[in-house]
């Protein structure tokens, strides 16, 4: 159980010549919530996208509950997963995106219950029933036929977020939930994370909401130009940054 | 939400009633339109050349309804393998590996690039470059082997080039619909465990169909009437069975309304195809789904009734 969630050493992430990702190191132990805070294009998402394989590593160590990300060690040498075996490690890991993305053509509980259907091979009754608990966990028992385009944002990403727990996690990645939301609508997405935190889900999280990250997170990273520039206890970082670029970001944000 | 509910309690505001703006250029506009109508509709009902007596007489003629039975299989088998084809040939060009995407490239390329009439003509002929035709691994054993011609006869020759040739514009058909579906999409069905080839089917092609239906109903329109072109090798479609008749008794211009009127009504049942397909796949994507016209209707003289019920109350 001492094994970390997620362990980064030296995480390099390159798009052609651009170098996103310089170099990583984080530590996000089981049951904790990571918060990552940076200004845009600090590869806070592409770190992120990494966790879950979506974006391949250039460099460095990555693994997820003791497994390496998208590849395995076989003697010294290191062999890429297979297609299958990749999709097998993902559907361990919930992802929400900013953009929602939800399914289109398919209705709330759809949505909710097309992941265990097709890739857990569930029985559609299971899924439906448990689809139903989860929206009804978020507070959508209302909406469970609605298409996403009868659905505010705030509503889109709570299913989005009953989407990836109907695969039951063991880890949940956030990808800036809120920042597409009218503000109004940010409270009720929150208030569905700050659940999950308090029921012991790790999460990392990137979010520009310094207010969930004071209250939920266990920790606090902040990135700039593809490095972690410090990383500490909410409390601290946010209250009392050691670095000078820190301090300015805070100052804007809050 | 207030001001509605305050409304509410004190009844509907009244209703503006104003003069409505005349308009005499749509009326003007409508005149002339009834008149050309009115006289090509009498031209044609009584000029005598136009033979209706004749037409009406080959209309359910047995040899006219076994055309239309071919020109229908034709354009049914034709579709099912362009649309397949299609299908594969899109993905095909979407594959990072440039060996798949490219001989795709080239299918596109080389099938859209000639007429159609010559693949027909090419496949009917196709005997004088393969007289025995083994179907099998290749330089390994053959499953299927015989004699080109009669492997081959005019009907397996007008499906193969029909069907070929549709699969080239069905494949860009196809690619545009996928490409339509936003990345996000795929994104989200990777995060939740789902393999690429899941992916494609259970979230990318079925929100890609939004877009795919509407030039696919074009391509089965055409191809009904592409068909017609199958009669250059002998294949008893519709218009061979017009020219086959007409050639005996020499009443070309009513055979030719004949087939005309059967063309007609098989695009108008596709267009009623279309219509109900359109609004299965469009489901989720519009805030409200469209009326089915009987729905319309009924909608229609609901509507009507309330009112009249209102307007009573007032």
């Amino acid at each position: 159980m001492s094994e970390p969630m997620v362990l980064a050493e030296g995480v390099h992430k390159r798009f052609g010549r651009n170098e996103v990702l310089r170099g990583i190191d984080l530590t996000v132990p089981r049951g904790d919530v990571l918060c990552l805070l940076g200004p845009s294009g600090s590869g806070k998402s592409t770190f992120l996208r990494c966790i879950n394989h979506l974006e391949k590593i250039n460099a460095g160590r990555l693994s997820v509950d003791g497994e390496l990300v998208g590849y395995k060690l076989v003697g010294d040498k290191l062999h890429e997963l297979r297609e299958a075996e990749v999709a097998r490690k993902r559907a361990e890991i919930g992802m929400v995106f900013q953009h929602f993305n939800l399914f289109g053509h398919m209705t709330a509980l759809e949505n909710v219950t097309c992941a265990p259907v097709y890739v857990k091979r569930e029985s559609r009754e299971e899924a439906r029933t448990r689809g139903r608990e989860l929206l009804e966990r978020v507070g959508l028992a209302d909406k469970i036929d609605c298409y996403p385009s009868q659905l505010s944002g705030g509503q889109k990403q709570r299913v989005a977020i009953a989407r990836a727990l109907a695969m039951r996690p063991k880890l949940m990645l956030f990808d800036e939930p809120t920042s597409a939301l009218d503000p109004e609508l940010v409270g009720e997405v929150l208030e569905v994370m700050r659940g999950l935190a308090r029921d012991g889900m790790t999460m990392v999280v990137v979010t520009h909401e310094i207010g969930f990250a004071r209250e939920a997170a266990s920790n606090v990273a902040f990135m700039e130009e593809g490095v972690v520039v410090e990383e500490g206890p909410p409390a601290e970082l946010l209250s009392n940054p050691r670095h000078e670029r820190t301090r300015e970001f805070l100052s804007k944000v809050l | 939400m207030s001001a509605v509910r305050d409304t509410d309690l004190e009844g509907r505001p009244e209703e503006i009633r104003a003069v409505p703006v005349r308009h005499p250029g749509r009326w003007i506009a409508a005149a002339i339109v009834l008149v050309v109508a009115v006289a090509i509709v009498h031209s044609v009902a009584t000029n005598p050349r136009f033979e209706w007596d004749v037409v009406g007489e080959y209309l359910f003629d047995e040899r006219i309804l076994e055309g239309l039975r071919i020109t229908v299989e034709l354009t049914i088998i034709s579709m099912a393998i362009g649309v397949v084809l299609g299908v594969l040939l899109a993905v095909m060009r979407l594959s990072p590996n440039p060996l798949v995407s490219s001989a795709s490239w080239l299918y596109i390329w080389f099938f859209r690039g000639t007429p159609v009439l010559v693949q027909i003509i090419f496949w009917y002929f196709i005997s004088a470059l393969y007289p025995k035709i083994d179907l099998g691994i290749p330089f390994g054993p053959a499953f299927i082997h015989g004699d080109a011609n009669t492997l081959i006869h005019p009907f397996t020759a007008a499906i193969l080039a029909l069907g070929l040739n549709e699969g080239a514009y069905m494949a860009e058909i196809v690619r545009a619909g996928i490409i339509s579906v936003e990345e996000g999409q795929s994104d989200a069905a990777h995060s939740l465990g789902m393999t690429r080839l899941q992916t494609m089917r259970r979230i990318v092609l079925p929100q890609a169909m939004r877009v795919i239906i509407p030039p696919t109903g074009n391509e089965t329109i055409s191809m009904l009437k592409t068909t017609s072109l199958v009669s250059v090798i002998a294949v008893g479609d519709l218009l061979y069975a017009a020219q086959a008749i007409y050639a005996v008794n020499f009443k070309t211009i009513p055979l030719l309304i004949t087939a005309s009127i059967w063309y007609l009504v098989c695009t108008s049942v596709l267009y009623v195809g279309q219509y109900y397909l359109e609004r299965y796949y469009g489901r989720g994507s519009a805030r409200e789904e469209a009326l089915t016209p009987v729905q319309r209707m009924q909608r229609l003289l609901l509507i009507r009734h309330e009112q009249g019920g209102g307007a009573a109350g007032l």
